[in-house]
């Protein structure tokens, strides 16, 4: 980590995106990770992805739970609210603030420890419930903040940094957000920014949950050979699906490509994924082909990143629940007290 | 034999086979009794288990208006062959036993001192022509409730009107009932005229007064109070709380035109993921709550010390139940005092409010929301099974239209604007409670950092020990302020001057007012304290220094508020003398009567000697 602060001082050349906003804006603290780690990319990615979209960033909550990638949101997005919570248990608090009020952007912040092992459940439990979120699990397959310790996403056989080989089946939280019902996805590397960078802008503008597991090397930990989460094995066995840009609603889209390589799906918030095909035969938008696929080609040893998985008319929590368009936390005893008349026939009706 | 002989005094208990649908016959008993004006008092005393195993249901007829458990058994009707042996041996002398005679009674204990009435309910119930055999089953149920009517002079008239209430509109089965009912009336008429001396006769002592239990009452008091969020894990005997919560919001949150709910509600994963989903709900502006009981709030600890640390308002009913570990699920107890008022690793404190019946159930739902907004912390009601679960007497729900929610110290986008400072966690108003900001406020001011990692006023992640201990010492002093805003202990003072004092709390309250009244007819004189929320008002201690001994009633095996008198108020334990009932029935007048008589009449008889 660097102590030094980067200076306020800002170039007037600096470019702005719709709202006026500098890419400065959508940063936060100094992080405090080390030097080279891939979460400190994840976290350029999200400034680049926001500043992109041309979002507001207070309208972004940020909450994580605990461990190296649970810290990362103090380092972007300085003017949303964040919410640094206990260990594994983020989606359950990120859960309780959608269902306060649904008209903010939920941003939840995680690892493969915090995630995978303490809280599998609860990130379970969320997916199926359809949170309207963007999940990052910020994977390296290592416990980083308590030196070295196997994560339950390592790969069967890893080596760790201490010379010890993983014999645990390692959990794939990709496969298991598609088994759950995720509707949106996706997985991505850390030092690929052009193929993360438009994931995390689709999975914002997607209205419902969207998981993006994102290998990201632990430099101090998990980067030596052996490892299956290295940037070097990553990149040797990087296999992307697809390319993707995402297109704001109401742009026009001219149809200039070939069938068959490009596909383009219309999500529900009227913006357009442009998926730019590099497998043929994969079709994004088909769950069981999708989780067909991605098992034949992890067993061939492939790292499947790109968009795996989409649904391009997603449902929520708050449909299920039918609650009001209105947030809750905008209400008050006028919306929400039945009042001392209805009380008197509550009465009647206990006598 | 001589034969017990009272008006509208005395206890009828049921002894059935769960899962038989016995439960709303009993009830329709009871409330058959309160319809001619006479006040109850039920207990249902149910196994955790759907069908098949023994459960019991008590009621008090008392004219007094005891609400209270009394102790004692003076007509048991016995449906369940498993427990008939136990059922008749806890009738009083010159009790009765009302049974069903359709077989001949071979092997069961019976006794000379109690009067035997047999009604033969299931042959009665199979001559009713056009029932099914599971129809037959329930319409037995209501026999026996139309045999007691005849026994005990209840008004026929009054047990129609609650079947038309009961099953709204639905005529063969009201029809089906009131033959059943009148099945059992004419047999005892015929058969059994003139032999029970226990009585009912039309009183006016109920009042305007309802008959609820305490979680639906919460659960109303949930969406008085304005919750909007509950998140909740199924555990006895916390449930009907949550789903009374459901049943009140479907009634009145429900907007009329877009068929929209005014409410969310998530059954959660488990407990961690239900306290998680309400401190989200918090600290986002929603008034959010989850209703638990003992092997919840375990799993809730660290939650809660997040909650106390991060500062984030929550609203936790505990509905306690019989612990340690799985304990007794369908037994009440007071039992998660210490658990609840230290929850958490660390140095931690919370606010517990200690509701006695379910009027102050629903009163203190509605200001747990504002109390747990206005302190920015969780607060807990500790409620328990036989609050919750029982349908009580009492005075009927109140609310004022000119209450306003104190959504606390909430800095609005406005007030940024307009150039007011923020820090998360400062002191700037001298009573210990920062302000706050909502997520989403403002573009570029008042976001901050929420952690349960140390930090320091401005919300930034800290270890230096000054801005930790600063942080610390104002938590305490937050619940110093606490102490001016939860309900305050009420005191009564004895007729004549007293050395001895009596403290309880919650459910107690029931059974101390009545043993109050009979030690005092005995010229056994005391002061009593019912504390009503931790921490303790000053008034707790003063109390208990102005009195040479002061007994303390609990339901817990620990003396668990007692202990937390002494660990806060810092008094000498020796003026404490401990009353605890624990084996998981709540506990009765007859019961305080005794155990506080016995010491009392030992320090007389020493004094005399």
């Amino acid at each position: 980590m660097t102590y030094i602060a980067k200076p306020k001082l800002r170039h007037p050349g600096l470019a702005k995106n719709k709202l006026g906003f500098t890419h400065r804006d959508y940063e936060g603290r100094i992080s405090t990770l080390c030097a080279g780690c891939g979460h400190d990319s994840i976290s350029a990615a999200l400034i680049q992805a926001c500043f992109e979209l041309d979002l507001e960033p207070h309208r972004v909550a940020k909450l994580s739970g605990i461990g190296c990638s649970s810290k990362t949101p103090d380092y972007f997005l300085g003017q949303s609210h964040g919410f640094n919570s206990v260990h594994g248990r983020m989606p359950s608090v990120l859960t309780g603030a959608n269902l306060a009020n649904r008209d903010l952007i939920y941003l939840g912040v995680s690892g493969d420890g915090d995630s995978a092992s303490i809280g599998l459940g609860q990130f379970a439990h969320c997916v199926r419930r359809g949170v309207n979120m963007v999940y990052i699990c910020e994977n390296n397959g290592v416990y980083g903040l308590t030196k070295g310790q196997f994560s339950a996403t390592a790969d069967k056989g890893s080596k760790s940094k201490a010379g010890g080989t993983n014999a645990d089946s390692p959990i794939d939280l990709v496969s298991l957000a598609l088994v759950l019902g995720c509707t949106f996805v996706a997985r991505s590397f850390s030092g690929d920014k052009h193929q993360l960078v438009p994931l995390i802008k689709a999975a914002i503008s997607h209205q419902g949950s969207a998981v993006l597991d994102v290998i990201s090397p632990c430099v101090q930990f998990n980067n030596h050979a052996g490892s299956t989460k290295s940037f070097d094995y990553v990149r040797e066995h990087n296999e992307a699906m697809n390319r993707i840009d995402v297109i704001p609603a109401r742009t026009e889209i001219k149809v200039d490509f070939e069938p068959g390589t490009t596909e383009v799906v219309r999500q529900h918030d009227g913006s357009y994924l442009k998926l730019a095909k590099l497998h043929k035969d994969y079709d994004a938008t088909n769950r069981a082909e999708a989780m067909a696929h991605l098992q034949q080609r992890q067993a061939a040893g492939e790292v499947v990143t790109g968009l795996l998985y989409v649904d391009p008319e997603p449902e929520d929590l708050h449909t299920h629940l039918g609650t009001v368009t209105r947030p809750l936390n905008r209400m008050g005893e006028k919306e929400l007290c039945p009042g001392s008349k209805a009380l008197a026939d509550v009465n009647a009706g206990y006598r | 034999m001589k034969q017990l002989t009272a008006t509208n005094d005395f206890v009828v208990k049921f002894a059935n086979v769960n899962g038989s649908g016995s439960a709303s016959a009993n009830e329709l008993f009871a409330r058959s009794v309160l319809r001619m004006g006479v006040p109850v008092a039920t207990r249902n005393i149910f196994p955790s288990n759907i069908q098949g195993l023994p459960t019991w249901y008590e009621v008090r007829v008392s004219g007094e208006g005891w609400i209270g458990r009394r102790g004692g058994v003076d007509l048991v009707v016995p449906m369940n062959p498993q427990t008939w042996n136990k059922d008749i041996a806890e009738v009083e002398p010159g009790g009765y036993l009302l049974y069903d005679s359709t077989k001949p009674l071979t092997g069961q204990k019976l006794r000379t001192d109690i009067t035997i009435m047999g009604v033969p309910f299931t042959a009665l119930s199979n001559s009713m022509e056009g029932t099914i055999p599971r129809e037959r089953q329930l319409l037995k149920n209501i026999i026996y409730v139309g045999a007691l009517a005849s026994l005990i002079g209840l008004d026929l008239k009054a047990i129609d009107e609650l079947l038309v209430k009961q099953f709204k509109g639905k005529t063969k089965l009201i029809t089906m009932n009131g033959t059943a009912l009148r099945l059992g009336y004419d047999y005892a008429e015929k058969n059994l005229a003139g032999i029970c001396k226990l009585k009912v006769t039309h009183s006016d002592k109920v009042g305007d007064r309802i008959f609820i239990s305490g979680n639906d009452a919460a659960g109303l008091g949930a969406v008085y109070g304005g919750a909007t969020v509950c998140a909740w894990y199924p555990i006895t005997p916390s449930t009907s709380l949550a789903e009374a919560f459901t049943a009140h919001c479907r009634k009145f949150r429900v907007d009329p035109v877009t068929g929209q709910n005014k409410f969310a509600i998530v059954q959660a994963e488990d407990e961690i993921a239900a306290i998680g989903m309400v401190l989200g709900a918090g600290w986002n502006g929603a008034r959010s709550f989850t209703a638990t009981s003992g092997p919840g709030i375990s799993l809730m600890q660290e939650f809660f010390g997040f909650a106390y640390y991060a500062e984030i308002p929550a609203v936790v009913f505990d509905i306690q139940r019989g612990g340690p570990s799985t304990g007794m699920p369908t037994r009440t107890q007071q039992s998660d005092i210490l658990l609840a008022a230290y929850a958490s690793h660390g140095d931690t404190k919370h606010v517990l409010l200690f509701p006695e019946d379910p009027r102050e159930s629903f009163e203190f739902a509605a200001m747990a929301f504002d109390l747990a907004e206005h302190l920015q912390t969780p607060i807990f009601s500790m409620m328990d099974l036989d609050i919750g679960m029982n349908d009580w007497l009492c005075k009927p729900l109140e609310w004022d239209d000119a209450r306003v929610y104190d959504r606390g110290k909430i800095i609005t986008a406005e007030e940024l604007e307009a150039g007011k400072s923020f820090a998360r966690y400062l002191d700037v108003d001298g009573d210990a409670v920062p302000y706050r900001t909502l997520p989403g406020t403002h573009p570029t001011k008042g976001a901050y950092f929420t952690r349960g990692s140390s930090h320091n006023a401005y919300a930034v992640y800290s270890e230096e020990g000054k801005d930790y201990t600063e942080v610390m010492q104002r938590l305490l002093r937050k619940l110093e302020t606490a102490k001016s805003l939860v309900p305050a202990p009420i005191a009564r003072r004895a007729k004549e001057k007293a050395k001895y004092g009596v403290i309880y709390y919650g459910s107690t309250s029931a059974a101390m007012d009545e043993a109050f009244a009979a030690l005092s007819a005995e010229g056994l004189h005391l002061d009593t304290l019912r504390v009503r929320a931790f921490p303790f008002a000053d008034a707790v201690p003063d109390f208990i220094l102005a009195h040479e001994q002061v007994f303390v009633v609990e339901q817990n095996r620990d003396a668990q508020l007692a202990k937390l008198i002494v660990n806060e108020c810092a008094v000498d334990p020796a003026r404490l003398i401990s009353i605890l009932h624990y084996d998981g029935t709540p506990i009765t007048a007859r019961f305080i009567h005794a155990a506080i008589a016995e010491r009392l009449n030992a320090t007389r008889k020493e004094a005399a000697e």
